[in-house]
């Protein structure tokens, strides 16, 4: 455990040693405001509560979580240093585990750092407080299972830009399985089955629970064992590179 | 304290480590030496448990490396090759980092970084950035990093590559005194380094050990080793080499150069040759200027066990 803080301090350490960190949460509160104010048509909704702000979120985390993951193992396979760290008493799962929960850490504060959106809302209107903080579990897991698969396309290679794209790829082929727009399309010709198996695996059908304020233990289930499974991945690659 | 026993490791269809076997007791520095691509680094990752051997058993401190990570890596400082540091650190926060991830925290973890930051002089540079120190300094403090834990066994991979000849001392003599409570292993080009701080050194060429033993034992293997040089003065080579063909334990020799009055010539024995020379110069008068026994120099030890094949190449 302690040396899961290592890591993870280390990591955290990283980001905000460098600017990274600062322009990472200024483009995103940026972002969130810009979409949720002018996209969303936050005012002129005239509801209290923070949909059109939530909404968008699967969408930021599209390019912004795999910026931000996408130096966690590369960096290490570039400069060498897993070398060092993997011949240190450390186990894989503590490294991957460290670095992923720093990673996590760090969105989280980005996440929390919106609380103007909240004060907002509450200022002008009742919104229900148990919904939105339900809003903000589900973007956290949605933020952590991109960031996950991120992880996993990182330990793929040396090269901070193709695990960047690589991880924007897989993380957009799960938005858009069962984003409305494109099942409509596809419900025309695709076998029942086939929408439903891609339904399940999408984020959006499992992320939209949690926006309605509904904690349903298999969306919960879901995001979790996407994590699990992309960190288990992970942990696969790493050892292919040293045998 | 370091037991290898038939380690073999293949990448692809190419043999990279190929059943060796050695050891390393308390006490030992042992100088790894080979040419580029030999097996070195393989070997040192194999050691430290980095990479699974494809065959074979490494144990440190009597764990197993593949059986008892943890505890065989507790025991072991390593320096990877090209001294790979985190770029977005301090050496401080570096040091911390790794003295932390040893276990060591509060008191122990900062006299233990004190005192790396001493024996690898990284005072002066504490608080800069990995990012922006010189080669020696990086080297350095990654050579900090091996050691903060003071671990029994020391695996270093190239510990003085790229550094100025200062440096190249500093590490050499510190790699010295800590080889006399520690076992230590370290790869090396410099064939003087071996000379000057190992114990014991192994060759290794293509995968296989080709010789191992103490720096004055591989020296003997020099096909010049033994060999007697001699000047001298006010005679001719002619009137030398009459002479000469008389002794008894004379292998052969070699005219090396002759001047206006000088003789300068190397003898090949093959018994004590040394007291017949010495004797014979003395009933002739020679005037001996300068005698040495060739002691045998490492590099030609390392060019004849590394090159076998360019020998059989260019003699066909």
């Amino acid at each position: 455990m302690k040396t899961i803080w290592t890591i993870a301090r280390r990591e955290l350490g990283a980001y905000f040693s460098s600017p990274v960190a600062y322009v990472f949460i200024v483009i995103f509160l940026l972002l969130t405001g810009f979409f949720t104010f002018m996209v969303g048509r936050f005012f002129e909704r005239g509801l209290a509560d923070l949909l059109p702000f939530f909404v968008w979120h699967p969408w930021l985390y599209l390019f912004l979580v795999p910026a931000v993951g996408m130096r966690l193992w590369s960096e290490e396979l570039r400069l060498g240093t897993i070398e060092l760290l993997f011949t240190m008493p450390v186990t894989p799962w503590q490294a991957i585990l460290g670095k992923f929960l720093a990673s996590w850490l760090f969105l989280l504060i980005a996440l929390v750092l919106t609380f103007p959106m909240v004060v907002t809302v509450s200022y002008l209107g009742h919104p229900d407080l148990g919904r939105i903080l339900s809003g903000y579990g589900g973007s956290f897991l949605m933020a952590g299972t991109f960031l996950a698969i991120t992880c996993m396309t990182s330990s793929l290679t040396r090269n901070q830009v193709v695990s960047f794209i690589l991880s924007v790829v897989i993380c957009l082929f799960l938005i858009l399985c069962s984003w409305p727009p494109i099942t409509d399309i596809v419900v025309n010709w695709a076998p029942a089955w086939l929408i439903d198996a891609f339904a399940g695996i999408g984020v959006m059908t499992h992320y939209e629970g949690f926006q309605r304020g509904v904690i349903d233990s298999r969306d919960l289930l879901f995001f979790l064992s996407v994590i699990v499974f992309f960190l288990f991945t992970t942990s696969v690659i790493l050892r292919a590179h040293r045998a | 304290m370091i037991t290898v026993e038939k380690l073999t490791k293949s990448f692809g269809s190419k043999l990279a480590v190929d059943n060796i076997s050695f050891s390393v007791q308390k006490g030992e520095v042992l100088g790894f030496l080979g040419p580029n691509g030999a097996g070195k680094s393989t070997s040192m990752r194999l050691i430290t448990g980095y990479l699974p051997p494809a065959a074979g058993k490494v144990s440190v401190c009597g764990f197993d490396v593949v059986e008892e990570p943890l505890k065989s890596r507790r025991k072991i400082g390593y320096l990877p090759e090209n001294a790979p540091i985190y770029s977005d650190m301090s050496v401080f926060g570096f040091l911390r980092f790794c003295a932390e991830l040893r276990g060591l925290f509060g008191e122990a973890r900062n006299k233990a970084i004190e005192r790396v930051v001493q024996l690898c002089f990284l005072q002066p540079v504490l608080e800069q950035s990995v990012d922006t120190l010189s080669k020696g300094y990086r080297h350095r403090t990654c050579l900090a990093q091996a050691i903060v834990h003071d671990p029994d066994v020391l695996i270093l991979d190239e510990p003085t590559d790229g550094l100025d000849p200062n440096q190249k001392h500093e590490i050499r003599t510190l790699i010295r005194r800590m080889g006399q409570d520690k076992a230590i292993i370290f790869s090396t080009h410099i064939l003087e380094e071996v000379e000057s701080a190992c114990t014991r050194a192994i060759i290794i060429d293509r995968g296989r050990i080709v010789a191992n033993g103490t720096p004055d034992e591989l020296k003997a293997r020099a096909p010049l080793a033994g060999t007697i040089i001699v000047t001298l003065r006010g005679t001719t080579w002619q009137a030398v080499e009459v002479e000469l063909s008389r002794l008894r334990f004379l292998e052969k020799s070699e005219l090396i150069l002759e001047s206006d009055s000088r003789v300068t010539a190397r003898l090949q024995p093959k018994g004590d040759l040394l007291a017949e020379v010495l004797a014979l110069a003395q009933t002739q008068r020679w005037q001996v200027e300068h005698l040495n026994v060739d002691e045998g120099r490492l590099e030609d030890v390392f060019r004849s066990i590394t090159l076998p094949d360019t020998k059989t190449a260019s003699a066909t």
